[in-house]
């Protein structure tokens, strides 16, 4: 016989018959979810490939916190390579009585050395490359700041001192579309016009670029000179440095988004495993009527083993599809956090949606399958013969394995795979055994319920492993739902109603000592309460006792960081009623001149600092040494100005410092910032609730594409409930008709499928309102660090909203066999 | 054993192990069996319910191992081939009738039908069991499915299947069971005009007297021993 075609046919036959939907459509959604993450991240993953060269702006980019030194740039001269200055930094903008905070870049003539620039001259218009930087005088400025401020282009916009005219709207900025997103609208300044603004003065904080472009073995020379010369908070970026961090964070989300996708693919394993075992039992005596006619072992093995690899192909190729449309909405989300514009997908997610696919089938599908080959033939004249077993652990050893890898290859990290997986089984231990012992106690509910009720409970308990599974498939559903509504909203509304209303909505920073008395004054013409200011003074690390301090002593990638960074360091007097002491002492107010450091108790962690330490730091060239006496924790989001690292009064005041301050301003007030501005060139506005705007934003893009993933969990957990409906059916059918053989009615037959079901869906509900809690514990306690508040309307959702819903499914997904005339379904279990 | 014989078989034992925990000597439902069968010969075995009828026809169609003794199905030795030997033995000179149909549910009568041509691969499974379908009065319920048909035409459809690779031997267990009487007659009617158009060998169970007596021949089983032959 031909193999491959007989398979085709007899796959024709039973998706006709509605036989393997269920495989089909858990497949589907497997395949789905996998794939539309996959081509997400493809195709952000093409467009960084393909940008690695424009990403800098150049071939090679000196950072600093601090102007790039001359010799740097006469170096770039004399290796011919050509080269341009970049300034980088935030600040408030004004056009009349609107203002907006920006981020101002501020370059010079031969910017962008590689890539070029896009600009436009009116939003939605198509914009156009240019290799040129504005002309003295003029802006470019994002599309957004326009709206901010009621702009169109040609109109003037005040820029520190200064006033400019917008000549043109930027789309596109070469070296910034791997950055990430910024939290305020960007505008193109050229360097000509930066001395006349103001804005740059002692403490500001700017970022500083050298940009280099050349042949690569003149880009190469200069790195190997100016890597030698290097001074603290300065940094050579090449173009593999700077596609790495994007490249990080994109994995990163891979990683989360590609789990959160595995646990549809495990859920649609286990509806592939119990639709395939219902369509194995089915297919029991056409495997001995096939023998019976002349059909050999190999024959049936083949046969069953190529209609499954059929149906898998279909499978695949139909969630590629699903998977791809899906991958839309992912983008749409989170691309704008990435990039801008995104060329085609490879197939790759295609090779992977097809090996996810083919392993959850075969898995899943094929051990139950291998039993037909070995169903005897006189099972034609004795149906009690070859039965399929019950089964067990070993079967699904393939498949457990698959799916471990699958989390491994998927997690891309040893460490992580192996936590999540950890989670995983000790999650599903304690469901699975909180199910079983709510199915197990079930049995004591019956006394004195009427016989439906009874009815239901008996049945639950006596399908225990089947009951558990379906609790446990509906539980997972039911959570994924409470977390994308109830759950979601509280958090996101608890997080947001910590604040009160004064909450501090704007800082000024960079303001000069001898400013202060004139901004206090200008607060109180404005009658508003004075804010309290905070000195800053920078300063860079420079040992911990008495051990030089560098980068390369730390592993994390934070830690390196903020021991490259220069601080800000203050003075205080009395300890702010937003912080706490953890460990130590607050100085006495004697204390003055007595130099002690209090340190934050995180960065004191991330660097390995305790009380008794001794700090080390280079102030403007001199040094500070002294002792650490506290370690205090601070609430951040107080959104009151707070410090790393403290001093007492009186250490500082030798050195050149800047001061910054936070206070709430009503909306009705807005426009004295621009009067403050104007008498203050230097100061920089900060709106933090524009920042706070933007943060939300991006939480709510990151949750929402985590949500929008767990969607195909739902779809699994659908999937699971209906193979659980369709496995339980043959034996419903065939009770059902001797139930009613025996004189039960057909309400009475409703009212214990009901019951059952009913059932079933509140314990669910108890398991995911258990999963939910845990989770939204988590999420308030470690990653919103706000306190958790029990919600009592999760449990009663869960109950009521699973009874009813999962009872309501359960009916609708049985009632037929209440239209069956029971001697038909007799006769049929007879034959 | 000449070639005439179609079916021989020689002290053919079956025997069960036992299931009562206090007597452990092995159940015996078959006995010493011995008998030829002649081409184109019509057999009928009777007797009462559990002497061991089925179990016989099972044996002659190799669905079941005996416990000693032969059975030779043109002169092949039944029980000398593997269990996919035998298989491809009944696919080629086979046919068998239940007592159950035994239609499969999710394929159409005329898919039940072309099973054994295309498991047989052969190329033109659909017209022969089209025609063989007509020839059993279903051309109008080709694409009907086995629960849409009465009991009559689920059997007629199972005799066109039984019929349809031309075998040799034609074994029918009960075929009438579950029929009533006026649609057993016509099944029945059916089975051997088959049978002489085909000229197959037909060996068929039954409790029906009036049936055994269409038969050239009965073999008679009680307690598991052949009584009778006739």
């Amino acid at each position: 016989m031909n193999h491959l075609y007989f398979s085709l046919r007899m796959l024709r036959r039973d998706i006709r018959a509605g036989e393997l939907r269920v495989l089909l459509m858990a497949l589907v959604v497997a395949v789905a979810s996998v794939t539309s993450v996959g081509f997400f991240t493809d195709r952000i993953q093409q467009a960084l490939r393909l940008q690695a060269n424009e990403l800098l702006a150049a071939d090679l980019v000196v950072t600093a916190d601090h102007p790039i030194p001359e010799g740097y740039l006469a170096q770039a001269r004399r290796a011919k390579l050509q080269s341009v200055m970049l300034f980088q930094f935030r600040t408030m903008v004004f056009a009349g009585n609107h203002n907006s905070l920006a981020e101002i870049k501020v370059a010079g003539n031969g910017y962008p050395l590689r890539g070029k620039v896009k600009i436009t001259d009116a939003p939605l218009m198509l914009d156009r490359e240019v290799q040129a930087v504005p002309a003295p005088g003029t802006l470019w400025v994002e599309e957004d700041l326009l709206r901010r401020l009621e702009l169109n282009v040609g109109a003037t916009l005040e820029v520190g001192a200064r006033r400019f005219v917008i000549a043109h709207i930027i789309t596109y900025e070469p070296d910034r579309s791997g950055g990430f997103f910024s939290i305020a609208p960007r505008i193109l300044m050229h360097s000509d016009d930066l001395p006349g603004t103001g804005l740059i003065q002692e403490g500001s904080r700017v970022h500083y670029q050298l940009l280099v472009a050349g042949t690569p073995e003149q880009v190469r020379r200069f790195q190997d000179v100016i890597g030698t010369k290097l001074q603290r908070g300065e940094r050579i970026i090449d173009v593999t440095d700077s596609r790495q961090e994007v490249k990080e964070a994109l994995n990163r989300s891979n990683q989360f988004l590609g789990l959160a996708a595995l646990v549809s693919v495990m859920l649609a394993g286990v509806a592939v495993a119990m639709a395939s075992r219902r369509h194995v039992s089915r297919h029991l005596d056409n495997c001995a009527i096939m023998r019976c006619v002349g059909a050999r072992q190999a024959d049936i093995t083949r046969v069953y083993t190529y209609e499954m690899l059929w149906l898998g192909l279909i499978a695949v190729l139909t969630g590629c599809v699903v998977g791809y449309l899906a991958h839309a909405v992912l983008i749409e989300l989170l691309a704008v956090l990435f990039v801008t514009k995104l060329p085609a997908a490879t197939l790759w997610p295609v090779v992977y949606g097809l090996f996810t696919g083919m392993v959850s089938l075969l898995g899943f599908a094929v051990p139950p399958l291998l039993h037909l080959q070995n169903v005897p033939t006189l099972r034609v004249l004795r149906r009690e013969l070859g039965m399929l077993r019950a089964p067990t652990l070993s079967v699904y050893g393939i498949a457990i394995v698959c799916m471990v890898l699958l989390l491994l290859v998927q997690a891309r990290d040893l460490r992580l795979g192996l936590f999540v997986l950890g989670g995983l089984v000790a999650t599903i231990a304690l469901l699975v055994g909180m199910a079983l012992l709510m199915v197990r106690l079930l049995r004591n509910f019956t006394n004195g319920a009427g016989a439906a009720w009874r009815f239901g409970v008996a049945n639950v308990a006596r399908r225990a492993r089947g009951s558990v599974i379906q609790v446990l498939a509906f539980g997972v559903g039911i959570m994924a739902l409470m977390l994308l509504t109830l759950v979601r909203s509280e958090l996101l509304v608890g997080w947001q109603q910590r604040l009160p209303p004064d909450t501090p909505n704007r800082f000024i920073i960079n303001m000069q000592k001898d400013q202060l008395a004139g901004m206090q004054q200008f607060f109180s013409r404005q009658n508003l309460a004075v804010p309290q200011t905070y000195p800053m003074v920078r300063g860079r690390l420079t040992a911990i006792n008495d051990q030089a301090v560098s980068a390369d002593n730390y592993e994390d990638a934070r830690t390196k960081r903020l021991v490259e960074r220069e601080f800000n360091l203050s003075w205080a007097e009395d300890l702010q009623a937003d912080n706490k002491l953890v460990a130590g002492k607050w100085w006495h107010k004697s204390a003055r001149y007595d130099a002690q450091f209090s340190i934050e108790e995180d960065i004191a962690g991330h660097m390995g600092v305790k009380v008794g330490d001794t700090l080390t730091y280079d102030i403007a060239g001199e040094t500070l040494r002294a002792h650490v006496t506290s370690v205090r924790k601070v609430q951040w989001d107080s959104f009151k100005a707070n410090f790393f690292v403290l001093v007492p009064p009186g250490i500082l005041d030798a050195y050149p410092a800047s001061y910054i301050t936070s206070f709430y301003l009503p909306d009705v007030n807005l426009p004295m910032l621009a009067q403050l501005v104007r008498q203050f060139p230097n100061f920089t506005v900060v709106d933090i609730s524009a920042i706070m705007d933007k943060i939300r934003m991006i939480v709510q893009r990151v949750t929402d594409a985590v949500e929008y993933v767990f969607l195909f969990t739902l779809a699994a957990g659908v999937m699971v409930l209906y193979a659980a409906i369709q496995a339980s059916h043959d034996e419903r059918v065939k009770e059902s008709a001797i139930i009613r053989t025996l004189g039960a009615g057909r309400r009475q037959l409703i009212s214990g499928l009901v019951a059952e079901f009913f059932l079933i869906g509140m314990l669910a509900g108890v398991i995911a309102a258990l999963a939910a809690s845990l989770i939204s514990f988590v999420v308030a306690d470690r990653v919103l660090q706000i306190p958790f508040t029990f919600n009592p309307w999760i449990w009663l959702w869960g109950l009521l909203g699973g009874g009813v819903g999962v009872g309501l499914a359960g009916f609708l997904g049985t009632r037929g066999i209440l239209n069956r005339p029971p001697l038909q379904t007799l006769r049929k279990a007879e034959m | 054993m000449t070639d005439s014989f179609v079916l021989s078989i020689e002290k053919l034992c079956k025997q069960v192990p036992s299931t009562d925990a206090d007597d452990a000597t092995p159940l015996t439902i078959l006995q010493d069996i011995s008998c030829n069968i002649r081409r184109s010969d019509t057999v009928a075995i009777i007797g009462p319910s559990g002497s061991g009828k089925s179990t016989l026809l099972g044996l002659m169609a190799g669905l079941d191992n005996a416990s000693s003794g032969k059975i030779w199905i043109e002169g092949v030795d039944l029980f000398a081939l593997s269990e996919d030997e035998r298989a491809r033995l009944r696919g080629a000179k086979l046919g068998f009738v239940f007592q159950s149909f035994q239609l499969l549910p999710n394929l159409t009568a005329l898919e039940n039908v072309m099973l054994p041509l295309e498991i047989g691969g052969r190329k033109d499974a659909q017209e022969v069991a089209a025609s063989v379908l007509a020839r059993v009065g279903l051309q109008k319920r080709l694409r009907h499915y086995p629960r849409q048909l009465s009991g009559g035409e689920q059997q007629r459809v199972a005799i066109a299947r039984a019929f349809a690779p031309s075998p040799s031997l034609l074994l029918a267990d009960e075929p009438t069971g579950n029929l009533d009487q006026h649609t057993g007659e016509n099944v029945i009617e059916l089975l051997f005009e088959l049978h002489r158009e085909q000229g197959a060998t037909l060996i068929l169970v039954t409790h029906d007297d009036n049936l055994a007596q269409r038969c050239q021949r009965r073999l008679e089983l009680i307690n598991g021993m052949l009584q009778s032959t006739g």
